[in-house]
């Protein structure tokens, strides 16, 4: 029984007992393999089978997917959607990430445990609360039908489904930044006389620039790809409020596979610029929680 | 005033109004409504449908596959994460930051991708198809889905935990003749058991509740292949809100459950930081 061919580097390694024997190469041989092929399995060959099944017949038919006008509409309701959604959402973590980090009060770690509230909710959930809300037989259902008002299988349902599912995300990125960052800086710009909005833009913003950066774009991703509770307010009408996520599921359905995937393929883009986008911001040296 | 310390920074009533207006207007407000929608329901007909047959067939799946697939990831979530502590080797960072793609992959994408690679005919279908395993539109699909999106959360939440364990400790066990296991059991073990839990507990939490990614792989047979958040959906097509939102609040009791253990776990692990004097 020989030791696998392995180089020990000449690090750390070197002076901790027991580093190159043959039973730790061999654990570590194992370890590194069982989780390259475990992420393999699950993670990369679906990323792979995406982009695979997208081009299965080529350039032409992908491009030409995204010149289905129900498919064109699907992606301009979702930078809709994520165009209203994200920039309330961003003002809203500021202001709560303002109250939390930088004062002390009473009942703030309910107030935090409430902001985290939809992550741990099922996205159908998300989407049947407004159903129960501005449905028909909805609490709002009769007095918004007496003013021809739609809001559920309508734009405005969709934008309330996805504000609800993504509302903690840029408040969790800036919470814990700013109470590491403390309240020296502010409290000497407003005690030299800067004002509150001024003291904002000009010590605190260039302080969080980054996790505030990070916050956006993953509330951005998590927008734009919501499907569980979008899919529940939405009413599936083709063309009118079918995100692309949803458009995926239709065309997935109907078997059109180079359809279904060149807007998957869309999709994983932006993830992967996410990914990217996180992976800069934690370099500026940034940890997160 | 006692409700809050004073400070020289302005904004705080502007910000906290701002803060806890939008929350209960976006979730607080909405979450009330699931609750009145269940309780103003007579017992016995919210019994009949929380308790009916295919609802305990969903929660069963639901809750199964979620335990399942919540294990499955504290045993590979541990290999992964030590393996990304513990070894330098080409494409460490890469795999690192790859291990977050299921938080920013949407969820129908997940779902269509697994079930063309987990399908008869897919890249690992076709290999798992001669012994017998059906992956594709069985509960084992639902599994594999369910670990897919919850594999992060019990990454994340053991590396921190893996880089605190005081390595000098277990050199020093080493060099009074502990083998590597008894200063696994012994030494980290201990060190990342909250951690271990609070990632299982995440992953259980996200599964639970997961739509988009199951829906295609499943099958969604009733009984068999139906998870808790479809048959939700099925009321809700069939217009019965009323039954919609009992299950809903079945499911909700139990998120809220979990972000109470969740909470107590996490206070027992900085407890026993305290204890040790770190």
């Amino acid at each position: 029984m020989a030791a696998p061919a392995f180089e020990p580097e000449l690090t750390d390694a070197d002076v901790r007992p027991g580093q190159h024997t043959w039973v730790h190469a061999i654990v570590r041989w194992l370890f590194i393999t069982v989780s390259l092929t475990f992420l393999a399995a699950l993670l990369l060959a679906p990323l792979a089978t995406v982009f695979a099944m997208a081009f299965a017949r080529g350039l032409i038919p992908y491009l030409s997917s995204f010149a289905d006008p129900d498919t064109a509409a699907a992606v301009r309701l979702t930078l809709t959607t994520a165009a209203v959604v994200v920039p309330v959402n961003t003002l809203f973590g500021l202001a709560a990430a303002w109250a939390i980090a930088k004062f002390e009060f009473h009942g703030k770690s309910i107030l935090i445990t409430l902001i985290d509230l939809p992550l741990a909710i099922s996205p159908v959930i998300s989407g049947m609360v407004f159903v129960l809300l501005f449905g028909l037989h909805g609490w709002f259902g009769l007095w918004l039908q007496e003013h021809d008002i739609s809001i559920v299988f309508a734009l405005p349902g969709i934008m309330l489904a996805t504000m609800f599912v993504t509302f903690p995300y840029v408040a969790r990125e800036l919470i814990p930044l700013m109470q590491q960052l403390g309240n020296d800086e502010e409290e000497a710009a407003i005690t030299l006389g800067a004002g509150g909005w001024l003291t904002f833009f000009r010590v605190t913003l260039p302080k969080i620039r980054w996790g505030l950066a990070y916050g956006v774009i993953l509330c951005n991703a998590r927008a734009m790809g919501e499907f569980g509770a979008v899919s529940v307010v939405s009413g599936h009408i083709r063309g009118l409020t079918n995100t692309m996520p949803l458009d995926i599921e239709i065309l997935y359905n109907q078997y059109d596979f180079v359809g279904a995937f060149a807007v998957a393929s869309l999709l994983t883009l932006l993830a992967v610029l996410t990914l990217v986008v996180k992976t800069l911001v934690e370099r500026t040296g940034y940890q997160r929680r | 005033m006692s409700f809050r310390q004073p400070s020289v920074l302005p904004g705080f009533g502007l910000t906290l109004g701002f803060t806890t207006f939008f929350l209960s207007a976006i979730v607080l407000l909405p979450l009330a409504a699931l609750v009145a929608a269940a309780g103003s329901m007579h017992a016995k007909d919210l019994l009949h449908v929380v308790l009916s047959a295919r609802a305990i067939g969903s929660y069963k799946l639901s809750f199964g596959a979620s335990l399942l697939a919540a294990s499955i990831n504290l045993v590979f979530g541990f290999v992964i994460a030590w393996t990304l502590t513990r070894y330098e080797f080409p494409g460490r960072k890469l795999i690192d930051a790859l291990i977050d793609m299921p938080f920013a992959l949407p969820t129908a994408v997940s779902g269509i991708a697994l079930t063309t690679v987990f399908a008869q005919n897919g890249w690992i279908g076709r290999y798992l198809e001669p012994l017998g395993i059906k992956v594709a539109y069985t509960w084992l699909g639902v599994t594999v889905a369910l670990t897919l999106i919850s594999m992060p959360f019990s990454v994340r939440a053991l590396q921190p935990a893996l880089l605190e364990v005081q390595r000098d400790l277990e050199d020093a066990a080493e060099t009074l003749g502990a083998t590597r296991l008894y200063a696994f059991r012994r030494i980290i073990l201990p060190t990342v058991l909250p951690a271990l839990l609070t990632g299982f507990t995440l992953s259980f939490a996200r599964a639970v509740g997961e739509y988009g990614s199951v829906i295609f792989i499943a099958g969604n047979l009733p009984m068999k292949t139906e998870i808790t958040p479809l048959l939700i959906v099925i009321h809700l097509e069939e217009f019965d809100y009323q039954g919609a939102a009992a299950l809903g609040l079945v499911m909700l009791l139990m998120s809220f459950a979990v972000l109470l253990t969740i909470n107590l776990l996490q206070a027992w692990g900085r407890r026993r930081l305290v204890r040790t004097g770190r």
